[in-house]
């Protein structure tokens, strides 16, 4: 457990930077964790955001792709790498855990 | 006279109709069950195919052999679950009543989902081993081939018998070193994973012995098509993996019955409670094994855990009580390691597997997160246990709650 303070509001996060309350979160501390990410947020990034937001429970790169957002090789092109625990991490909410 | 429609005649739905029909009477209540094949497969065994340790003949049984009496067997396509009105309706039309339903449809192999999958080289130099089809078709591609670029790609999560591609490859490496071509065949195991497990423990154990016997692990790829003409792999952010043979988890989708019913969710999959195991949307319906959302393995070791589950929680519906029993998403899994050995996993919702002992805590005979050629005689005996006393819904000398007992934290 660590704290980090994001838009001028001290947050926590877990060891690998994932906010414990995503309550806390808004578009500001957004913007500043995407910008450690190296990521410049766009309204297509807060689209997908608000999305996952709303559909925490059972996430998965599919479902992103079905949104009727993004297609998910635009959702990779987004959020480079590891897009469904990049966009997790920027939109606040716990990192989503694989489940085979 | 009331009603239990049982979908499915696989591993679940033969455990459920032989412990309802012991159960409930048979003056009160009628059982019946739909499957639309008529084979049951020792699914389990299919690993074993493409390397010759088991013919088609081992891992096949008439499904009507393991269905008892009382109970009434209808081998039909199901067309479609109407469950605002408890009704089921059949190919051609029949139309099934009933007081409680319970679902256990499984999932099958998606082929079709991946672009160029399916396609020119499907079954000559791309194969999955989730068919009696296509594990009898990659035997007969090993049976002669020289040895080249070995990838296994594991499509979409989640996947039924998630260490199964693990096996493949581990029993790969010893088929080859034995037919003397070990060094002309480069294995390569391509995951969606961040590693070859999701826990942990488990991945670290697997990922030291994948090291060990020289098998290249790619994590974090997700794969958007199959190039034919290129024999590539090509993931959704542009990674490439060459291949001379392919073998492949395809998605994972349940039936699409479950599609034409409306009840699934992007995969077809029921959303269900994960610890009463009921439908979330159904008080009289019961999701039973792979047709679940629940997070847990799609797996044998699951469906049976899970089917004491439904049967307590179904009794406590049936006499109108709040249901008692409470899924902890317990699985449990043989891997086999190649060279008669093999590891064992126990876990849960909350436990990641740990070392240890199973089932008797300190003594064993099985070791948890071990490599010992125990634990690969106890895959080998299961299929006896299968066919002769899961199937029946007789009781095993193991607990469907996972026990911390035995494991070290």
């Amino acid at each position: 457990m660590a704290q980090k303070t994001y838009a001028g509001v001290t947050v926590e996060v877990t060891d690998d930077g994932y906010m414990i309350d995503s309550s806390k979160w808004n578009e500001e501390i957004a913007k500043e964790i995407a910008k450690e990410e190296n990521i410049e947020l766009t309204d297509k990034h807060f689209a997908v955001i608000k999305f996952i937001r709303q559909n925490e429970s059972g996430l998965t790169i599919r479902k992103v792709g079905n949104s009727g957002i993004v297609d998910i090789k635009g959702f990779y092109a987004l959020f480079p790498g590891g897009p469904l625990k990049m966009s997790s991490k920027i939109a606040g909410i716990k990192k989503p855990t694989s489940c085979v | 006279m009331k009603k239990i429609v049982i979908l499915g005649a696989g591993t679940g739905g033969t455990i459920m109709a032989n412990k309802l029909r012991k159960e409930l009477s048979r003056d009160d209540w009628e059982i019946t069950i739909v499957d639309k094949h008529k084979t049951h497969y020792y699914q389990p065994g299919f690993l074993f195919i493409p390397f010759g340790i088991y013919k088609e003949q081992d891992v096949i049984k008439p499904k009507a052999d393991f269905i008892p009496s009382g109970v009434k067997l209808i081998f039909n396509e199901i067309d479609r679950i109407d469950p605002e009105n408890n009704k089921v309706i059949l190919n051609g039309g029949q139309i099934l009543n009933y007081d409680f339903l319970i679902v256990a449809t499984g999932t099958k192999t998606s082929p079709e989902e991946t672009p160029g999958l399916k396609d020119e080289l499907w079954y000559k130099e791309i194969f999955d081993f989730y068919t009696i089809e296509g594990a009898v078709a990659l035997k007969e591609f090993f049976e002669t081939w020289q040895g080249g670029r070995l990838v296994m790609n594991i499509a979409e999560l989640p996947f039924k018998c998630p260490v199964a591609p693990l096996e493949f490859v581990f029993l790969a490496d010893e088929y080859f070193t034995k037919v003397g071509i070990r060094d002309k065949v480069d294995i390569t195991y391509v995951t969606p994973l961040p590693g070859a497990f999701t826990k942990p423990r488990a991945t670290k154990m697997l990922g030291d012995l994948l090291k060990e016997k020289n098998i290249t692990v790619i994590p974090d790829f997700y794969l958007e098509s199959v190039d034919n003409k290129e024999k590539v792999i090509r993931s959704y952010d542009g990674k490439e993996i060459p291949f001379d043979v392919l073998t492949i988890v395809p998605v994972n989708k349940g039936d699409d019955l479950i599609q034409r019913s409306g009840m699934g969710d992007d995969l077809n999959f029921i959303p269900t409670d994960k610890h009463t195991l009921r439908s979330e949307k159904y008080e009289n319906i019961f999701v039973l094994g792979d047709a679940s959302n629940i997070p847990t393995s799609k797996a044998g070791s699951v469906v049976h855990f899970a089917s004491e589950v439904v049967f307590k929680n179904l009794m406590c519906s049936i006499k109108g009580r709040k249901m008692r029993a409470h899924f902890d998403g317990h699985a449990n899994c043989y891997i086999e390691t190649g060279f008669g050995k093999g590891s064992l996993i126990d876990f849960n919702y909350e436990t990641e597997p740990l070392a240890g002992n199973y089932p008797l805590p300190g003594i064993g005979p099985f070791g948890l997160l071990q490599n010992s050629k125990m634990n690969h005689y106890g895959k080998v005996i299961f299929r006896w246990i299968y066919w002769h006393i899961l199937l029946k819904g007789k009781e095993l000398p193991v607990e469907s709650e996972m026990s911390m007992a035995g494991k070290k934290k």
